[in-house]
């Protein structure tokens, strides 16, 4: 008796991209960061924010068609004041994020490609910056300037580098384990070389996780410092003195001061983390060929 | 000729060498036999100038080896094919690439590539290829042009064709084969599978036996007599 043909079921017809929550995941994160950055950079073009303006009789006004996020307690428009303290908040998130990891990163790809007495020397640096409180110390750095984007940078870039040191070190030493670095070695190539060629591009994606990974986390840091009121100078719009300001509307019931700044945070810190993970995903080649099938 | 003598490596507290020897003349094809675990890739590391042994001396040529890894002497004299593609290859090269990368890290013409890889059998469609997209045999392939692309005065091949099917062994034995022939240089073949060695190396094998615990520890390496 002839054996019954077997019915494969047929391969689904793709388009050669991600499909499902993932992909809309991704591309909502990528839509909502577009559109975020489109307002802080075209806003500022057609309406200018008189830092200074002070407007008593329309202040404490709710959400309205004239001012869709409301004004606070001095009679400034909140959408417009949220889209100029987004833009110095994510300018601080990304200035910052970049710095951290780069300092991180060398001093990872030192300690781990020199190893011996340089590793342990930096590592213990590294746990003597981990050893001390991270917001304090972020407080001390901003305290020994005056209050400045710049000082929020340096303060952020000082106080995070060593989760970067300590992600790219961990890589490098098992980079350097592996037996494709021998087989470099074996065929010549020097150090930097082996840098160059095998540890950055294999530590590219990490780096970048961890700068985009940071991003939000230095937005907070800078809500955090400008709501002490030691970040950005008091009457400057950013999230965190408007969040601070919003606090004391609060009680007469304006909880449009501080709720619209809040969700600007909310929403970047959102995206950013989804296209993280998405880049995360895509790292690997192999990942990146089977996603296509 | 590339001479260890009463090599032991500890990693820790554990020793996984103890004296061992193994001498690989120009021209000639030595197999070094032994069980899983008995040190077998440890005394290639070593011999490939990759690991500092704890004891004992390499000589290279005639010159003792004092400095190993980036700075051994006559560092591309000796040539490794690993054990396992998968892992001897960075993920992220092409084939080609993977192939290359010696030629470039030396400042050689490119062109030595293509005519390897042709050798090899690795067809041009397969050359942009990514480690994953390609079988074991294929990476394997490329993992030996890469070896030879230099042309090392001494190849050792560590469990290269373990895992592969036998036309792939029987065809990457033949390249290393032509290759010896051509240029007189001493291949090292380690492997468990003896019957393999015998053939390859006309009877010229030596047997690592396991590393013994340190009090009883006896000398690991001895010639084995056969055909």
């Amino acid at each position: 008796m002839a054996a019954p043909k077997t019915r494969w079921r047929a391969r689904p017809e793709t388009s050669g991209r991600v499909t499902g929550w993932p992909a809309r995941r991704h591309r909502l994160a990528l839509g909502t960061l577009a559109v975020l950055v489109a307002a802080v950079v075209l806003v500022p073009l057609f309406a200018r924010l008189d830092q200074q303006l002070v407007d008593l009789p329309s202040s404490g006004l709710a959400p309205s068609w004239a001012h869709p996020f409301g004004t606070d307690e001095v009679g400034r428009d909140v959408l417009l004041r949220s889209i100029y303290g987004l833009r110095v908040s994510l300018l601080v998130g990304l200035t910052a994020a970049v710095a951290g990891v780069l300092i991180g990163g060398l001093v990872g790809l030192a300690a781990g490609t020199a190893g011996g007495g340089v590793d342990r020397l930096l590592m213990r640096i590294v746990d003597g910056f981990n050893a001390l409180p991270h917001l304090l110390f972020g407080i001390f750095i901003v305290a020994l300037f005056s209050p400045s984007a710049i000082a929020v940078i340096v303060s952020v870039a000082v106080t995070h580098w060593t989760t970067a040191a300590r992600i790219v070190r961990s890589e490098v030493l098992s980079l350097r384990g592996r037996p494709f670095v021998d087989a470099a070695i074996s065929g010549g190539s020097s150090r930097a070389r082996i840098v160059r060629r095998h540890f950055l591009p294999n530590l590219a994606p990490h780096l970048l996780l961890a700068a985009v990974l940071m991003i939000p986390h230095a937005i907070w840091h800078e809500t955090a410092l400008s709501f002490l009121g030691l970040g950005l100078p008091a009457h400057l719009a950013s999230l965190g003195n408007m969040i601070n300001d919003g606090q004391r509307s609060l009680l007469a019931g304006d909880w449009w001061s501080s709720l619209f700044p809040g969700l600007l945070i909310l929403l970047p810190t959102l995206a950013i983390s989804a296209l993280a993970q998405h880049l995360r995903d895509r790292s690997s080649p192999r990942h990146r060929s089977e996603s296509a099938l | 000729m590339l001479e260890a003598t009463d090599i032991t490596v500890t990693f820790g507290r554990h020793r996984v060498l103890d004296r061992a020897a193994v001498t690989v003349s120009p021209g000639e094809v030595v197999g070094l036999a032994g069980p899983s675990g008995c040190g077998k890739s440890t005394l290639a590391r070593v011999l490939a100038l990759l690991l500092r042994p704890s004891g004992g001396r390499v000589v290279l040529d005639g010159q003792p080896v004092h400095r190993w890894r980036h700075r051994a002497p006559r560092r591309t004299a000796v040539g490794l094919i690993f054990q396992q593609p998968r892992l001897a290859v960075d993920p992220r090269f092409t084939l080609l690439d993977v192939i290359t990368e010696p030629l470039r890290a030396n400042r050689r013409p490119l062109t030595r590539a293509h005519e390897l890889a042709e050798e090899l059998g690795l067809t041009p469609e397969l050359h942009s290829r990514r480690p994953h997209e390609v079988s074991d045999g294929q990476l394997q392939r490329a993992c030996v042009a890469r070896a030879l692309a230099l042309e090392p005065r001494y190849l050792i091949c560590d469990e290269m064709t373990t895992m592969l099917d036998a036309s792939t062994q029987a065809h990457l034995v033949a390249r290393i084969e032509a290759y010896r022939e051509r240029t007189g240089a001493g291949v090292l073949a380690v492997s468990h599978d003896i019957e393999l060695l015998e053939r390859w190396s006309g009877g010229n094998v030596r047997e690592l036996a396991p590393t013994l615990p340190i009090k009883e520890a006896a000398p690991a390496t001895g010639e084995r007599s056969s055909a």
